[in-house]
């Protein structure tokens, strides 16, 4: 589903990815751990370009995502993202927010739009929630709008980018609930979390990453209990 | 005795000043228009990702900042309409090309920093579900960023109201202009200059309360 091949990214003269080599298979939901600063994130952003690659190669569906030619609009539609900080559009409702993008760039009707965006909220039980505006949700309700919103083009792939980290600990549950069925029902997933817990029960692949590089993958068993690197053991003894 | 006072000098001014005080409103109001579509252009040029767009536009917006609004209605008057391209120019359409060009560099910097402050995540989400660049600007930046430009977009009609005040040296018949003609003959110097600042003050208090009302709708 997303190949990787050789992955650079510079910022200026920084060299923040150094040469990432990653194959995520179809339904496969693979979590991406490591210390702030390791180039996780941005790694997660150059699988839907919002960081340009600097080079290497990006394959989603088939599609290389470095080919100029490539309509990256259409191929984003595809790789669904949910940020840390949400950012619902809050001049929109929830509703709104949800089928604003299937109406302009699906071309689906405001009723065919409707009517996805309600079961989806119902998905996430949020469905008493669709005429408010973000402003009157809590963290947790925010995330999980962002989520449907994400799921509302139909996306292939669903990249998640910490989305737990800017939640109150009460409310990390219901959000991560979500995901879980999400990826119960068969969704290609890709996760940077700090949610160890969520990585191990999940995941069935736990990428661990530093200093730009993958340093250590693997079942997440595996990884969790029995580390190889030095630099993944020293992480996991400060978290764990 | 305050009725024979108010009868007299104060109040027979006004009728004369009225027409001042039109022309004064309509300079601002057409000037202001054109004014907002410039600065929307150059606010949007400094923008840019191309590097000639945005030095063409910094250079408008810091040439027009770094001078007197009194040169530059000199300067579009006499200098580049009579003398450069010998165009007879009426003094109100240079009145409103001089507040359009004037006020269009501020709100250049009103749009720009509006826009700027939309929180970049607002653009990645867009991005993110497919939208194009025009796209995320229309549905989700602009609307956001408008509503945080009506505030100081007030603000500059109420000093581009005042700046049309100098437009009497290009002999544009505004508020001051007539003030002047009136007490050149009446010698009611004191009563009508009292009238001129009431009178602005008559459209700049109501407008400052207005948009404190709106600014704590809006919550900006």
């Amino acid at each position: 589903m997303i190949s990787v091949k050789n992955l650079h990214k510079y910022f200026g003269d920084l060299e923040v990815l150094k040469g990432i080599d990653a194959e995520i298979k179809e339904q496969e939901v693979v979590c991406v751990i490591g210390p702030s600063g390791s180039g996780k994130s941005t790694f997660l952003r150059c699988l839907n370009l919002l960081e340009e690659v600097t080079s290497g190669q990006v394959t989603i569906d088939g599609e290389d995502l470095t080919d100029p030619s490539t309509d990256i609009n259409k191929l984003r539609t595809k790789v669904g993202m949910v940020f840390q900080h949400f950012n619902l559009f809050p001049h929109k409702s929830v509703l709104e927010n949800i089928t604003l993008a299937p109406i302009k760039v699906k071309g689906l009707s405001q009723q065919e739009a409707k009517d996805a965006a309600l079961s989806l909220l119902d998905k996430v039980g949020l469905a008493d929630k669709a005429d408010v505006y973000p402003d009157s949700l809590s963290g947790g309700q925010k995330q999980r709008v962002a989520i449907a919103r994400a799921l509302a083009m139909n996306p292939k792939v669903m990249l998640f980018d910490e989305p737990t980290s800017a939640l109150d600990p009460e409310l990390v549950g219901d959000v991560l609930q979500v995901m879980k069925d999400l990826a119960k029902e068969g969704m290609t997933m890709v996760v940077v979390t700090h949610e160890m817990g969520f990585a191990k029960e999940v995941g069935d692949r736990v990428i661990f990453m530093d200093e730009g590089i993958i340093q250590e993958e693997g079942d997440p068993e595996q990884v969790f209990d029995n580390p190889q690197n030095p630099r993944t053991q020293s992480f996991l003894s400060k978290i764990l | 005795m305050l009725d024979a006072l108010m009868d007299s000098a104060y109040i027979k001014s006004l009728p004369f000043l009225w027409d001042g005080l039109k022309v004064t409103v309509g300079i601002t109001a057409v000037g202001l228009f054109f004014g907002i579509i410039i600065g929307a252009i150059a606010g949007l040029g400094k923008l840019s990702k191309s590097r000639i767009i945005r030095a063409i536009w910094t250079v408008y917006v810091e040439v027009v900042r770094g001078t007197p609004i009194l040169a530059q209605a000199l300067f579009l008057y006499f200098g580049i309409s009579e003398d450069l391209i010998g165009l007879n120019l009426d003094s109100f359409t240079a009145g409103v090309i001089a507040i359009a060009v004037n006020a269009g560099a501020y709100i250049a910097e009103i749009v720009r920093g509006a826009v700027y402050s939309i929180d970049k995540g607002q653009h990645e989400a867009g991005r993110s579900l497919g939208l194009s660049q025009k796209q995320t600007m229309r549905y989700i930046i602009w609307p956001q960023a408008f509503k945080r430009m009506i505030p100081p977009l007030g603000n500059q009609f109420v000093i581009s109201l005042k700046d049309t005040s100098v437009f009497s040296v290009i002999a544009v018949h505004d508020l001051v202009y007539k003030a002047k003609q009136y007490y050149n003959i009446t010698f009611e110097v004191f009563e009508t200059l009292v009238m001129v600042c009431l009178l602005y003050l008559c459209i700049t208090i109501p407008t400052a309360l207005y948009l404190r009302r709106l600014e704590r709708k809006l919550d900006v």
